[in-house]
C-alpha cells in the first residue's frame, strides 16, 4: 500500500494546476456568462498531450495512466467546470471507445487526430425517450449494400458541436429471443443527413458544448461498426464505468474550489467581532468539507488504480461517482450559505460552482441509476 | 552549440513565508524552479532548436532538487546534473554555489551559460557572475533578447528600465529577466520522456573539492521577515491643509524628507 503520487503524476498535477490557473481560470466567469466553448483552450490542452494521457504511444498518446488522467480533469474542473467536462468527455466518451474496441485501422483512421489533440469527438447514446433507460434506444440503423443507413435522433451530446468523429448507439437487429441488438457506429460530422445544433440554455457547465443531433439517412461504410455488432450494449456501459470515473474528479475539482473559496473568505469576512471562521458553525462545515473532498478524491484514485491494474472497477466507479457528485453539491452549497448574500451573487463566483455541480449528478448515469448499479453488484 | 543552465531549487515566495528558530520554515513551503531560472531553460531550449546541440541542466543543492531537475527534462533540456552537497556543506553562500559550478563548468567546453537575473529566495544576482569570474569567460545580466550568428551573440540587456543593446562573442554567460520570453509548460508526453532521460548525481569528492575549498565567505547574522504592513491612512479637509499635513507627516513620521 502506498499512497504518494509517482513522480511524473506529480509532476502532471503541477503543469495542468498551473496551466488551468493561467489560462483557464481567468475567463471561466466569462465563459460561463456568455455560454462560450473555449476552442482556444482545447487547442492548447491538446497541444499539451492532454487529451493522449490515457492512451499508448503508438497512437500519439503518453502512456499515462487513469490516475493521471483524473488527476488532469480534477486541475482542469477546478479552474472551470465547464471546461472540465468537455475535456473529461473528450477523453472518456470520445477517444476511449474507439481505443478499447476499435479495429487497428479504426484507431489509425479516428483514434490518433483525437489523441494528438487535433479533433475531438462525441459520444451519442442519450435520445430524447432513452435516457437512464439506454436500452430503450429508438435509433435505427440498417445495412443495404455496402453501408448502414442510420436515422434517428440524439439529445444532450457533449462537444459534438465541435466534433469530428461520433460514436453513435443504433438498434441495428433483434436477437433470437426478439431483443433489440444496440451496435455503436462512427459516424465522421461531415457526413450527409447529419444535423448538429446547439441551442440549449443550460443552468451550468456552460462552457460545455451541449448539442442535438438529428440522423436522417446518415449512411456510413459497413465497416464503421465499432466493436462487437452484437455487444454495442456491453460496450459502453464499460465506457461509462470508465467515464465515471472522470466525473468523480470533475467533482472533486469544483468542491475543492469551492472549499478553498469558502475557506479564505472565511478567514477575512468579520461579524460579532471576528472572523466567521472561528463560530464553529462555520468551522465545522469546513472540516466536513474537507474531510469529504479527501475522502472522495481517495475513491477516486482507488477506482482509477483498479483500471489501471486491470481489476474489476464497475463498483468502485460507481461509488466514486456517486459519493464524488454529491459530495461536490453539499460542499459548494456551504460555500454559498458561508458567503452569505456575497455567495448569491455571480461576481463571487461560489454560485457557478453549485450550478456546475449540479449536472454531475445526473450525467453520465444520474445518482439513481449508480445505487442501481451498486446494489446490482451487491447482487440485489 | 553546447548549453548550460545554472537551476535553483527555491521556495515560492508568493506562498506564506514563516520562520522557526531563526530559520526559514521548509515543512509546508512550496518549491519550485526560480522563476528567472526557467527564463534561462525555456531560452537554452529555444537556442538549441535553432542551432542545434544540447542543453544541460545543472543545480547545486540536495536530493529533493531532482523533481525541480525533471521539470526542466520534461520541459524540453537534454541532460541534468545534480550537484548534492547535503552531506557536504552546511551552510553555502553564493561563493560556495559559484565555486562548486565552476569546477564542474570548467572542462565542459560550455559554450552558452544562462542562469536566472536572481533568486527569488536569496535574491543576491551573484552566481551568474562569479562563475563566469571563475571560468574567465564574459558575462551579460538581466537579458530580455538574445541573438546568435556564429560565433556572434548580440543582446539586449534590461538597465533600470530601459535598454542596452551589447555585441560580444562565444563563449558566454548571461542570466535572464522577465521578459526575454514565456517560458512553455512541459508538454505530456515531454514529461513521460523525463524519466529516460539521464540525470547524474555529483559530490564534492567528484569533483575533487574540499569542504574547505568552498566555505561560506559570508555568515548569516539573523533573518527576519519585514515588519507587517500598517493600515494606510486618509487625510481628510481642505486640499491645502492635506498636503501641509502630508509633507508634515513625511518628515517626522515617515521620515523620508
Ligand atoms: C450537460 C449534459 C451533457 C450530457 N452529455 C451527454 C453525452 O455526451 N452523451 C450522452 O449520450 N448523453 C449525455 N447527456 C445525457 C445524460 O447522460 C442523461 O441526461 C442522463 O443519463 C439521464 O437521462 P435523462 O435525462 O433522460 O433522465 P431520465 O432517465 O428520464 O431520468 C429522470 C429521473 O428518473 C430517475 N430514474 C430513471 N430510471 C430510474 C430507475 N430505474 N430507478 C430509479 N430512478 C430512475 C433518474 O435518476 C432521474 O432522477 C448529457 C446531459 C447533460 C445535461
Ligand atoms: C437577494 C438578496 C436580497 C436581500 N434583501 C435584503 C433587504 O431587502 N434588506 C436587507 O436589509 N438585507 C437584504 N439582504 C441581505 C441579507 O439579509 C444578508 O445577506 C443576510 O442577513 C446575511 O448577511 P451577510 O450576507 O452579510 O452574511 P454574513 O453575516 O457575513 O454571514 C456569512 C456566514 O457566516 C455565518 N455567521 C455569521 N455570524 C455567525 C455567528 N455568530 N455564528 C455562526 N455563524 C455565523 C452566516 O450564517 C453565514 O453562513 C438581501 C440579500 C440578498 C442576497
Amino acid at each position: 500500500m502506498d499512497f504518494s503520487l509517482s513522480k511524473e503524476q506529480q509532476m502532471i498535477k503541477e503543469m495542468v494546476q498551473d496551466f488551468a490557473e493561467r489560462e483557464i481560470k481567468p475567463i471561466a466567469f466569462e465563459l460561463d456568462r456568455d455560454s462560450r466553448f473555449p476552442e482556444e483552450v482545447f487547442k492548447k490542452i491538446g497541444e499539451l498531450g492532454l487529451l493522449g494521457i490515457p492512451f499508448p504511444e503508438e497512437y500519439g498518446g503518453s502512456g499515462g495512466d487513469t490516475i493521471s488522467y483524473a488527476i488532469a480533469v480534477e486541475e482542469i474542473g477546478k479552474a472551470c467546470g465547464g471546461t472540465g467536462l468537455s475535456y473529461a468527455a473528450a477523453v472518456s466518451l470520445g477517444s476511449s471507445p474507439i481505443y478499447y474496441f476499435g479495429t487497428e485501422e479504426q484507431k489509425q483512421k479516428f483514434l490518433v487526430p483525437l489523441v494528438k489533440g487535433e479533433a475531438l469527438a462525441s459520444f451519442g447514446l442519450t435520445e430524447p425517450n432513452a435516457g437512464s433507460d439506454a436500452g430503450g434506444t429508438r435509433t435505427r440503423a440498417v445495412l443495404e449494400g455496402d453501408e448502414y443507413v442510420i436515422n434517428g435522433e440524439k439529445c444532450w451530446i457533449t462537444n459534438a458541436g465541435y466534433a469530428k468523429t461520433l460514436t453513435v448507439t443504433a438498434v441495428s437487429g433483434k436477437d433470437e429471443r426478439g431483443k433489440n441488438i444496440i451496435s455503436a457506429f462512427l459516424v465522421p460530422t461531415d457526413t450527409p443527413g447529419l444535423t448538429i445544433t446547439s441551442d440549449y440554455d443550460k443552468m451550468g457547465v456552460r462552457a460545455s458544448n451541449t448539442s442535438q443531433i438529428v440522423l436522417e439517412d446518415v449512411r456510413v461504410p459497413k465497416e464503421n461498426i465499432l466493436g462487437d455488432p452484437n455487444k454495442g450494449f456491453k460496450q459502453f456501459l464499460y465506457t461509462l464505468d470508465g467515464g465515471r470515473i472522470s466525473i468523480a474528479a470533475l467533482a472533486v475539482g469544483l468542491a475543492q474550489a469551492a472549499f478553498e473559496k469558502a475557506l479564505q473568505y472565511s478567514k477575512e469576512r468579520v461579524q460579532f467581532g471576528k472572523p466567521i471562521s472561528q463560530f464553529q458553525a462555520i468551522g465545522f462545515k469546513l472540516a466536513d468539507m474537507a474531510m469529504e473532498i479527501e475522502l472522495a478524491r481517495n475513491m477516486v484514485y482507488k477506482a482509477a488504480w483498479l483500471k489501471d491494474q486491470k481489476k474489476p472497477f464497475t463498483k468502485e466507479s460507481a461509488y466514486a461517482k456517486l459519493f464524488a457528485t454529491e459530495m461536490a453539491f453539499r460542499t459548494c452549497n456551504q460555500a454559498i450559505q458561508i458567503h452569505g448574500g456575497y455567495g448569491y451573487m455571480k461576481e463571487y463566483e461560489v454560485e457557478r460552482y453549485l450550478r456546475d455541480a449540479k449536472l454531475l449528478e445526473i450525467g453520465e448515469g444520474t445518482s439513481e441509476i449508480q445505487r442501481l448499479v451498486i446494489s446490482r453488484q451487491l447482487g440485489c | 552549440m553546447n548549453i548550460y543552465v545554472l537551476l535553483k531549487r527555491t521556495f515560492d515566495t508568493e506562498e506564506k513565508i514563516t520562520l522557526s528558530n531563526g530559520k526559514i520554515n521548509e515543512d509546508g513551503a512550496e518549491f519550485i524552479i526560480n522563476p528567472y531560472d526557467e527564463y534561462a531553460v525555456e531560452e537554452a531550449i529555444q537556442v538549441r532548436d535553432a542551432h542545434g546541440g544540447e542543453v544541460t541542466v545543472v543545480t547545486v543543492g540536495n536530493e529533493e532538487a531532482e523533481k525541480q531537475l525533471r521539470t526542466a527534462l520534461a520541459m524540453g533540456a537534454d541532460k541534468a546534473v545534480l550537484i548534492n552537497i547535503e552531506d557536504d556543506v552546511e551552510n553555502g553562500d553564493q561563493y560556495t554555489t559559484a565555486k562548486i559550478l565552476s569546477e564542474y563548468l570548467k572542462d565542459k567546453d560550455a559554450d552558452l551559460i544562462i542562469g536566472g537575473n536572481v533568486a527569488i529566495d536569496g535574491g543576491s544576482g551573484q552566481v551568474g557572475p562569479r562563475v563566469a569570474e571563475l571560468l574567465d569567460i564574459p558575462y551579460i545580466t538581466t537579458i530580455t533578447k538574445l541573438t546568435i550568428e556564429g560565433q556572434n551573440v548580440s543582446v539586449v540587456r534590461d538597465v533600470e528600465g530601459d535598454s542596452e543593446t551589447i555585441e560580444t562573442q562565444l563563449p558566454l554567460l548571461v542570466t535572464a529577466q522577465q521578459g526575454l520570453n514565456e517560458p512553455r509548460y512541459p508538454s505530456l508526453p515531454g514529461i513521460m520522456k523525463a524519466k529516460k532521460k539521464p540525470l547524474d548525481e555529483l559530490e564534492l569528492d567528484d569533483l575533487d573539492l574540499e569542504e574547505d575549498d568552498v566555505e561560506a565567505k559570508t555568515k548569516t547574522i539573523e533573518i527576519f521577515l519585514p515588519p507587517k504592513k500598517e493600515a494606510g491612512r486618509v487625510l481628510q479637509g481642505d486640499l491645502a491643509d492635506q498636503v501641509k499635513e502630508l509633507t508634515g507627516l513625511l518628515r517626522t513620521e515617515a521620515k523620508v524628507i
